[in-house]
């Protein structure tokens, strides 16, 4: 077989939009479970409620013949608002009354969360696959290289990047970002320096449900339909990637995702495309047992 | 009482709930017709339900922080109504003759719909006994505890197919191949925590099913395997109806089966181990348990029911393909053991029942089944996270302690002791 550079290409572009997605909702896993060590199963639901709030709204605007630009900025706020409310109520109803609980309580909670929101959007919607809008327009500076990559994926690689420095700075230089590390380090210590732990959670699950809102509208543009089950697999992907580097860490969550992104990509590309969703998992298990901390991760022992 | 504020509350988190439900619950896109449809009664729906319903909610939550107080100062926890029932003869006697009755002329009173219907309840009763060994007892949430049951019922299914080998042999065959499936997934996943696992074994359920979907050659693909033949009793031709009886007796007896060894596993020697493994990992294994011999037996055993309910479900509904297999099915399994109350059988037991034959006999609330199991896992964590029935924990106490005249309360209690004669209270 010779070397095709232009296929590889496309491989590589299309791998580094799918991983960029896979980090945008990686990055919720990753904050909260360093917070609160919560694998947040409804994660990926929260992805899928953006992507139908900013199908839903775009179609209405669309109807009333809204500019293209001022229905991309609704849609895109609507679904991030919305995210934001759903994790916050979330968090409100299903996680914090089981703060002191044993830990697999918020992990069942966090299921029964899941398997709620998936069917509330079945039967308060659809099943079927909607049609979802192109908000983002194809740019016409970027025809040249349109080949390879569309202008929806190259969207979606910009914003993952920006969305990575924005938390990094929030994280490393706020006062908010201060008092979030604080937590994930001891929480009861936090408590008694003064921060107010409750806040500081709910501000970790309204950022991670923006961002993966961020991705649902992303994903939705460059995907073209959507249905209440996306939330599902793209969350355990997600997961995976939080895991594979290292969770807790967020240039951890976007290595992580980017190099999932690349390996499925090349995997479907170059051997065979039918057991592309097979291929996480397996990858999820070898990680887990050679390189439990993930890549960027510090491995942990467990406190008594 | 109700006062203003706790009213100004419930309409403020009415509002809230409106807001939040608006354009999933209001707005429908039709986007080929390019129609919408606004249904403001489903706001008004939600609104007052929410306000209703918030009432409840913080009535709730108070009784539950009052309780958690009480026992914080050092009262008792009053007995459960199932602790009393258990331990007084005269009422666990008749109730369990009861019971025996019922299912010995259910299928002689009722017809066959109801006694499939009842057979299918029994092979998910076996199934919430299997995993409740590994959830319930163990305390590993298992998410994909659905492949053992799907390598039950193609093991049957192959085998027939290929070597012509029949039910009773499958059975056994099946039940080992879980078994070493359960080793196989339990060594890589020995060394993680909770959490790590259950996303695991949800990969590994989901490896499982995409496999059997994927490898056309091998387990025929998404189209599956028919013609499975229905077990045979003794070399009988039996009428249609006749088998789905004596399918249903085979299942109440694996059942009581189960029942049996459950229950004699949990007061064994390794029982107590899965136990104290549940409850502190670090300390079991300061007390000398072998963890990693713990956590694989507990897996083997858990599989092992899954294995042999699939080959029973592969016999009685002649038909399998890889949709029968979903994550979902794995999830209506934990509803079953959380719902019922993690670790006790009568309630794993109550569990299936409730949750596999109320949806069959109130078609209406059929659609909203996942939706109610959803919101049920939720609740159950927060009010009731010991389940319907909570598992009584037997009690241990030394004789040769009291006759020696010792208080039960001077000195340290022996070791042995010191383990199990704290009563489940967190």
């Amino acid at each position: 077989m010779h070397w095709d550079y232009s296929y590889f290409m496309e491989l590589f572009l299309g791998g580094l939009a799918k991983g960029s997605i896979y980090a945008l909702i990686a990055l919720g896993y990753t904050m909260v479970y360093g917070i609160i060590e919560l694998i947040n199963f409804a994660h990926g639901d929260i992805y899928m409620i953006g992507a139908f709030t900013a199908l839903i709204v775009a179609s209405v605007l669309t109807m009333l013949a809204w500019n293209k630009l001022a229905i991309l900025v609704i849609a895109t706020l609507a679904a991030v608002v919305y995210a934001s409310a759903y994790g916050w109520t979330a968090e409100k109803i299903a996680y914090k009354p089981l703060r002191n609980a044993p830990r697999l309580s918020p992990l069942i909670s966090a299921i029964g969360v899941s398997l709620f929101l998936e069917n509330y959007v079945l039967l308060a919607q659809t099943s079927d696959f909607l049609p979802f809008p192109s908000l983002i327009p194809d740019f016409k500076w970027w025809e040249p290289y349109a080949y390879m990559i569309s202008s929806q994926q190259l969207m979606i690689i910009i914003v993952t990047a920006v969305v990575m420095v924005l938390l990094t700075i929030l994280i490393k230089f706020t006062r908010t970002g201060k008092a979030m590390r604080a937590t994930a380090q001891d929480m009861s210590m936090a408590i008694l320096v003064g921060i107010d732990v409750d806040r500081v959670i709910s501000i970790t699950f309204i950022i991670g449900s923006a961002t993966a809102a961020l991705g649902g509208v992303l994903i939705g543009s460059s995907m073209g339909q959507i249905n209440f089950y996306i939330g599902f697999i793209a969350g355990i992907k997600a997961f995976v990637a939080a895991v594979l580097g290292g969770i807790g860490s967020i240039p951890g969550a976007v290595l992580g995702g980017l190099v999932l992104g690349w390996t499925e990509s090349f995997f479907t590309g170059y051997i065979s495309s039918d057991y592309e969703d097979v291929f996480a998992f397996v990858f999820l298990v070898l990680i887990l047992i050679f390189r439990p901390g993930g890549i960027l991760g510090r491995s942990q022992t467990q406190k008594v | 009482m109700i006062t203003i504020e706790e009213i100004k509350r419930s309409f403020l988190a009415a509002l809230w709930f409106v807001f939040l439900t608006f354009p999933i619950m209001v707005i429908r896109v039709n986007t080929i017709e390019n129609t919408i449809e606004w249904r403001f009664h489903n706001a008004v729906i939600i609104g007052v339900s929410i306000f209703f319903l918030s009432f409840l909610w913080r009535y709730l939550m108070r009784r539950k922080e009052q309780g958690a107080k009480a026992l914080q100062q050092g009262a008792t926890p009053k007995p459960t109504l199932t602790e009393y029932f258990f331990q007084d003869r005269r009422f666990y006697i008749p109730g369990l003759t009861a019971a025996a009755v019922f299912f010995a002329v259910f299928p002689f009173v009722f017809s066959i719909y109801q006694v499939n219907i009842m057979s299918n309840a029994l092979i998910y009763v076996m199934l919430g006994l299997g995993l409740n060994i590994v959830v319930g007892l163990a305390g590993l949430l298992d998410l994909g505890y659905v492949a053992f049951y799907a390598i039950g019922a193609y093991s049957y299914a192959l085998l027939n197919l290929h070597y012509g080998v029949g039910f009773w042999l499958a059975l056994p065959i099946a039940a080992v191949l879980a078994a070493s499936a359960g080793v196989l997934l339990g060594f890589p996943v020995l060394r993680l925590r909770g959490d790590y696992l259950a996303i695991v074994t949800l990969g590994f359920g989901e490896i499982i099913r995409l496999i059997l979907e994927n490898w056309n050659s091998f387990s025929h693909g998404p189209s599956g395997i028919a013609n499975i033949p229905q077990p045979s009793f003794f070399g009988l031709h039996l009428s249609l109806e006749g088998n789905t009886s004596a399918v249903y007796f085979l299942l109440v007896a694996l059942s009581l089966m189960t029942i049996f060894f459950v229950n004699r596993l949990r007061h064994s020697r390794i029982g107590r181990a899965w136990l104290a493994l549940r409850e502190d990992e670090v300390a079991c294994q300061a007390m000398g348990i072998d963890r990693t011999k713990t956590k694989l037996t507990a897996f083997a055993l858990g599989a092992t029911w899954a294995g042999m309910a699939g080959v029973v479900f592969a016999a009685k509904t002649t038909f399998i393909n890889p949709a029968s297999f979903t994550i979902w099915e794995s999830i209506i399994i934990l509803c079953i053991v959380v719902l019922g109350g993690m670790g006790s059988v009568v309630g794993v037991i109550t569990g299936a029942m409730v949750l596999i034959l109320m949806p069959e006999y109130m078609r209406a609330f059929e659609q909203y089944r996942m939706l109610i199991f959803g919101g049920v896992l939720i609740l159950m964590m927060i009010f009731r996270p010991h389940g319907i029935i909570t598992a009584v924990r037997k009690k241990y106490t030394f004789e040769g302690l009291e006759a020696e005249g010792g208080a039960p309360g001077l000195g340290a209690p022996a070791p042995a002791a010191g383990l199990e004669t704290r009563s489940e209270s967190n």
